[in-house]
């Protein structure tokens, strides 16, 4: 190894010396003194109008997205203040707060931000656990380690509709696996899409079962960049493979884990398909959650003014994730 | 003293190792472990969608009799009839969200590109709060804009009556108005996460090359067709690949813009969120053959560029 480096570099030394390297040493030059006084000014002009020079770059998209995204929100504010529903035309200069009084008396929206919450950590921390240790079996020299990650993120490939599909057959009360694995371990039967108590875990369990491989891909790529002399060191120092995990690989992965988390985070809070597809409009209580509610609200019963102010809602939950979170990247210059 | 002791110490750890057997044995046991759990997890992620493989081709009373994981073994519990039917209730589907997966992917890899290359490769103020602004775009709940996305294309926009004229020509229907709709705004809603993923290369590329460009006097606009569209052909195949299984695979536009499962601009996964519902109970092989014939296109796109679709996950 360092024989091969010393080799390369004498080599090019000599390349450097062959003659390559005066070349564009006194082109530089060349034009660097006798363009400096005057292009000066004509320089700064340049990069003055750089800004104008990409904007044909940036501005189109950055105008589709942008009006579509946050256009769209200060759209959906204003709908909040109406009091707009039905199939009628929206007034938009009749505004209150009301419907956010409603909200806070609408018996229902508590138990579902507790669903909400309770669905986003536990998801979150299953996910992360799983896919952590996934991450861990898979990364180390094994037989067909491709195959395996392929089929550990073959879920996440799917749409959430087509999970709801297998899930329903699977938490099916009389034929479906689960229920035939739990009645052969002698667990009883249990009806995993409908028992209120059930319900939120059954969502939350298929949840991680379609997620689990993405975190596993996210920290498989934060183990990969990690020098393999490191584990060697801590194989040196006589740890076993648990304590040098925990102590020294596990700590240099909480970048991977916090970006993870944030994106298993939003997931949560939009996991609406996954909901609709097993339940319609609206899912059994202890599943119902802040996304269903608020399509429902608004598509369905068409209080759109109401809906409006619980998506609003939803969006300060998530923008008090995203701001710290992008905040954070920005003082690392991750941006 | 110490200097004595310090290479004994460092060859303790190494002596276990040495003494043969009962290393290897150790390590046979970790490896038979190591694999054993591999193979656990395959069962794991893989049962929910054999055993919904295995009951799309059971008749209903296969279902009723056989363990959901067991292929049908005899004829008679054999059958292609729910394949039939999920094919056609579903083929109008498929065809639906190929006309606007494919649009909106192609449209979201040129405009994120051309957005990553103008806020990277370029050098002005405000850069970094403009692209803050395409990072958080990602993160949007979708249902903070559907109130608004459903007001717009419904009542201001209304392709289908303001077009009217187009929709008398050749090839061109009635449906292609809600087509149009669905192409712009998953162009729209795609377009952030695209630029994250092209910037992250394009950040990588070297300083000195757009410098020597600008020496050369290249224009913004030679520089990118000449030197940065060739070197991002790999970043363009994973976006296509993550994109169209992404726009694909979406539900909620589609469900407020389409509206109606019957109508029919219908995509894939909103025929499926319907299908097989009866009064009488859910029809669950059909169910199953319709949500492998849903899966399909994406499944094909995973299964053969797995490496791509793993990159487009990673940022």
């Amino acid at each position: 190894m360092k024989l091969r480096q010393l080799v390369a570099r004498i080599r090019n030394r000599g390349d450097g010396s062959a003659g390559e390297a005066e070349k564009p040493r006194t082109d530089g030059g060349a034009t660097a003194t006798a363009t400096d006084p005057r292009a000066r000014t004509r320089f700064q002009q340049f990069r003055d109008s750089e800004f104008i020079q990409s904007a044909p770059f940036w501005l189109p998209p950055f105008l589709l997205m942008g009006f579509f995204v946050y256009g769209a929100i200060g759209w959906n504010f204003w709908i909040s203040l109406t009091d707009y529903s039905g199939f009628g035309s929206i007034d938009y200069f009749d505004l209150s707060l009301e419907n956010y009084r409603e909200m806070l008396n609408d018996p229902q929206i508590w138990d579902v931000t507790q669903n909400t919450f309770v669905l986003i950590i536990l998801f979150t921390l299953a996910c992360l656990v799983l896919g952590l240790l996934l991450a861990i079996l898979l990364d180390r020299k094994i037989r067909f380690g491709r195959g395996f990650r392929t089929i550990y993120l073959l879920p996440f490939s799917l749409s959430f509709i087509v999970t709801a599909q297998f899930w329903r057959w699977m938490y099916n009360f009389e034929d479906g696996i689960v229920n035939q694995t739990f009645g052969f371990l002698g667990l009883g039967q249990h009806s995993w899409l409908g028992d209120p108590g059930l319900v939120l875990f059954s969502v939350i369990f298929a949840l991680v079962w379609q997620f689990s491989g993405y975190t596993m891909v996210i920290y498989l790529a934060a183990l990969q960049a990690i020098p393999t002399d490191q584990y060697e060191a801590a194989r040196a120092d006589g740890a076993g493979t648990f304590k040098m995990y925990w102590r020294v690989i596990i700590p240099q992965l909480k970048p991977a884990m916090v970006s993870a988390s944030v994106v298993l985070v939003l997931f949560a809070l939009k996991a609406f398909d996954f909901l609709y597809a097993i339940w319609g409009w609206r899912p059994r209580r202890g599943a119902d959650i802040l996304a269903t509610k608020m399509v429902r609200e608004s598509f369905q019963r068409q209080e759109w003014a109401y809906g409006a102010s619980i998506a609003l809602f939803l969006f300060i939950l998530s923008l008090a994730i995203i701001t710290p979170y992008l905040y954070q990247q920005y003082r690392r210059g991750n941006l | 003293m110490s200097e004595q002791t310090d290479p004994a110490t460092e060859s303790e750890p190494l002596e276990p190792e040495a003494s043969g057997e009962s290393f290897r044995e150790r390590f046979r046991l970790r490896t038979v472990a190591l694999y054993t759990a591999l193979a656990a997890l395959v069962v794991f992620y893989l049962i929910p969608i054999q055993s919904g493989l295995v009951t799309s081709f059971k008749t209903s009373s296969a279902v009723r009799e056989t363990a959901p994981f067991i292929p049908p073994l005899s004829a008679d519990a054999f059958t292609l009839d729910k394949w039939q039917f999920a094919f056609d209730a579903l083929s109008d589907g498929v065809i639906n969200s190929l006309l606007f997966t494919i649009p909106s992917t192609i449209l979201c890899a040129i405009f994120g590109s051309m957005a990553a290359y103008g806020l990277t490769l370029t050098n002005w103020r405000g850069q970094t709060f403009i692209f803050a602004l395409f990072i958080a775009g990602i993160f949007i709940p979708y249902q903070a804009v559907i109130i608004p996305l459903s007001e717009f294309w419904n009542v201001w926009i209304d392709f289908e009556s303001r077009l009217g004229l187009l929709w008398g020509l050749p090839l061109l229907e009635r449906r292609h108005a809600t087509i149009l709709e669905l192409i712009v705004t998953h162009t729209a809603y795609g377009i952030p996460i695209v630029t994250v993923l092209f910037r992250a290369q394009y950040k990588s590329m070297s300083q000195e090359m757009m410098e020597a460009a600008k020496l050369d006097g290249a224009s913004l606009w030679r520089t990118y067709r000449k030197i940065i569209l060739p070197l991002s052909v790999p970043m363009f195949a994973v976006v296509f690949i993550f994109q169209f299984t992404q726009i694909w695979n979406e539900f909620l536009f589609s469900l407020i813009i389409i509206q109606s499962v019957s109508d029919p601009a219908a995509s894939v996964t909103l025929i499926l969120s319907g299908l097989g519902q009866a009064l009488e109970g859910v029809d669950f092989p059909l169910r199953m053959a319709g949500a492998f014939i849903a899966a399909l296109p994406t499944l094909i796109v995973y299964v053969l560029f797995a490496d791509k679709f793993a990159e487009g996950v990673r940022v």
